[in-house]
């Protein structure tokens, strides 16, 4: 039998027995991520929903000095209540989303045909306050604007020489694409699976073989050093696809229970969304095992790999915040860099576009060579005397 | 048969340098034991290490059977059953588990392996905890099945580093025995030791090394009467010049 196999199914042997690692690979790793996405989706869903439905509940105060505002506020489902003594300290302490003030002079400006002023008291950096304030806001303008109408035409005027120009909104947005936006941040969770599922074996083949005091016994084997590695990278890589695997069937199946239709999205996660997923994240599994089996043999000792590969798991999230921050026309060279690859395929096929078989390819090959010049250099570290010694 | 012909080795740079063994010659007969002696720090490890091939001496040769470690390390290990100064076994294996690991390693047949397993279980008196999980065996266990493991191809040489360390007298006697036993079976058994009484106990030639030097390579008689001194451990304090590091 050929070594690498033997030190191959010796390792999955060993790691299988290893509850903990098979918590991590097969639920923790797979399962976390996803059910933790959909969960956040959901209340983000229902939250909007429930807000867009509910009437808004408005402190005024001075309401008596516009009547006929009130009453059209009134007509729009909004709650007029009672101000709190001092309208700003509400808001800042966020007891009072947003809070309407009326001035007494608004009645004389009004009968004047002058701007009647009304405040709007918020903090715009709250993240909550912002649907009820958009909200308000438009229901006072088209106030306004019902009013200015009549005015205009009460002096024989059309209302239409205040709007030269119209604006028609014709939004190209697929319920696919609305979806893909919000879905920016799933590559990562699938890159993260494979993360933690490879994480346990780089650690233990390399780091905890040596502070276990075998590896020195290991390497005194007839069996050249990079054909123990290669078994040890193939264990981890297995591990590492597994995690994957289960993470996006995980995905495909937990997905479908969504809210998403209800604000009008729809995913696509049927089997060639599975398989192109797969295809593509299959050679980047074995590249993040060949970076962590590299990271974890640099270290001195189990704790201290783990602290390596913690940080070096915020890696891949660097292509995930600059696609979503800077969302740039998706081009042919972002299928050739590992993990920008992978991100782009499943944003794309999540939204429904369509991803090219040539561009699959492309991101393959170039994550395989990627993958393959990691092993390379990890064999190369792996020939150094230093590895070896326990002491 | 292992030839080390004038082997240096040193570790850290520029003004750090430590040479760790600085010199060392010697020659381990087949169907004899050879002791390597000296106190802690004087090399012994490092020397063996680069024996079976796991550091590369700065300069020097080591032979194996003839076959030079520079040029076919892999030839060379082959050749060797190695005990190294660590020993670790994998916990979530049991003991036949790992004993087999190393014997796939080595490239042994499914039925030379199972003879070649049965017959050290035996020989080592193993064969109760020889399917159980080696989480949790005593270090008397722990080397019984580390030497099966490295003794499973059938090596014509055996290099042990320190075999006795940590272990009763009841696991050193055994141990003794079984270092006499691959003598009679013609083997070449090299093994470490700091321990005077052991090595004068089994071996035919003493090696002793102190501050990465060979500062007396002669049979335990010889020893004795090279340098006058008619106890065993009287002769190695003289040889070394110091007391200091000296154990048992």
């Amino acid at each position: 039998m050929n070594s690498s196999l033997v030190v191959f199914l010796k390792e999955v042997r060993e790691n299988i027995r290893d509850r903990r690692t098979v918590i991590n690979t097969l639920l923790v790793g797979p399962l976390m991520a996803p059910l933790i996405f959909v969960l956040l989706i959901n209340t983000l869903v229902t939250r909007e929903l429930s807000k867009a439905e509910k009437p808004l509940s408005l402190p005024v105060a001075g309401a008596q000095y516009a009547p006929n505002l009130i009453a059209a506020l009134k007509q729009s489902n909004v709650e007029i209540k009672e101000a709190p003594a001092d309208p700003e300290a509400a808001v800042r302490n966020q007891d009072a989303d947003v809070v309407l003030r009326i001035g007494a002079d608004f009645a004389k400006a009004w009968d004047k045909g002058e701007p009647a002023q009304v405040e709007m008291i918020y903090d715009a950096s709250q993240q909550d306050a912002r649907g009820p304030t958009e909200r308000l806001k438009k229901l006072i303008e088209a106030y306004a604007q019902r009013t200015g109408a009549l005015r205009l035409l009460a002096r024989g005027l059309s209302p239409s020489i205040l709007k030269p120009v119209a604006i028609a909104e014709r939004d190209q947005s697929t319920p696919q694409s609305r979806a893909g936006l919000m879905f920016a941040m799933l590559p990562y969770f699938f890159i993260l699976g494979g993360f933690i599922g490879g994480m346990a074996l780089a650690i233990d083949t390399t780091a905890g073989e040596r502070e276990r005091q075998s590896l020195e016994p290991l390497l005194a084997n007839p069996v050249p050093r990079w054909k123990i590695l290669g078994g040890k990278l193939m264990a981890t890589t297995a591990f590492a696809i597994t995690t994957v695997l289960l993470s996006i069937l995980a995905f495909a199946v937990v997905g479908q229970f969504m809210p998403t239709a209800k604000i009008g999205m729809t995913l696509t996660l049927g089997a060639r969304f599975v398989a192109a997923t797969l295809f593509v994240m299959l050679p980047l599994a074995a590249l993040l095992a060949a970076l962590q089996t590299l990271v974890a043999a640099f270290a001195k000792s189990y704790r201290e790999a783990q602290t390596y590969l913690s940080l070096l798991m915020f890696v891949p999230i660097i292509p995930t915040l600059l696609l979503s921050v800077m969302p740039i026309k998706t081009q042919l060279w972002m299928y050739a860099v590992p993990l920008m690859g992978q991100q782009v395929t499943i944003i794309r096929l999540m939204r429904g576009d369509a991803v090219p078989d040539s561009a699959l390819a492309i991101s393959f090959v170039c994550t395989a060579i990627a993958a393959f010049i990691a092993c390379a250099i990890t064999a190369r570290i792996y020939r150094s005397e230093r590895l070896a010694i326990s002491a | 048969m292992i030839e080390v012909k004038n082997l240096h080795k040193a570790f850290g740079k520029g003004a750090k340098r430590v040479a760790a063994v600085d010199g060392v010659s010697f020659l381990a007969r087949d169907g004899e034991i050879t002791g390597l002696l000296g106190p802690n720090g004087a090399g012994k490890t490092t020397t063996l290490r680069c024996l079976y091939t796991l550091m590369q001496p700065d300069s020097g040769q080591v032979l194996v059977d003839g076959i030079d470690a520079a040029v076919d390390p892999v030839a060379v290990r082959r050749r060797l059953g190695v005990l190294p100064d660590a020993r670790g076994l994998y916990k979530r294996l049991t003991a036949r588990e790992n004993i087999d690991y190393f014997a796939r390693l080595h490239g042994i047949e499914s039925q030379t392996m199972h003879q070649r397993r049965e017959a050290l279980a035996d020989a080592l008196e193993m064969r109760d905890i020889l399917d159980r999980r080696t989480e949790g065996f005593s270090q008397g266990q722990r080397v019984k099945t580390a030497i099966a493991r490295a003794l499973v191809h059938d090596p014509k040489n055996v290099i042990l580093d320190e075999p006795t360390n940590g272990l009763d007298v009841m696991s050193t006697r055994a141990m003794r025995a079984f270092l006499k036993s691959m003598k009679a079976e013609g083997r070449c058994v090299l093994f470490s030791s700091h321990i005077m009484q052991e090595v004068a106990a089994l071996c035919d030639r003493i090696v002793v090394i102190a501050r990465g030097r060979v500062v007396a390579d002669e049979s335990p008689d010889a020893l004795r009467a090279q340098t006058g001194e008619a106890n065993l451990e009287d002769a190695f304090v003289k040889l070394i010049g110091t007391d200091e590091g000296l154990a048992a």
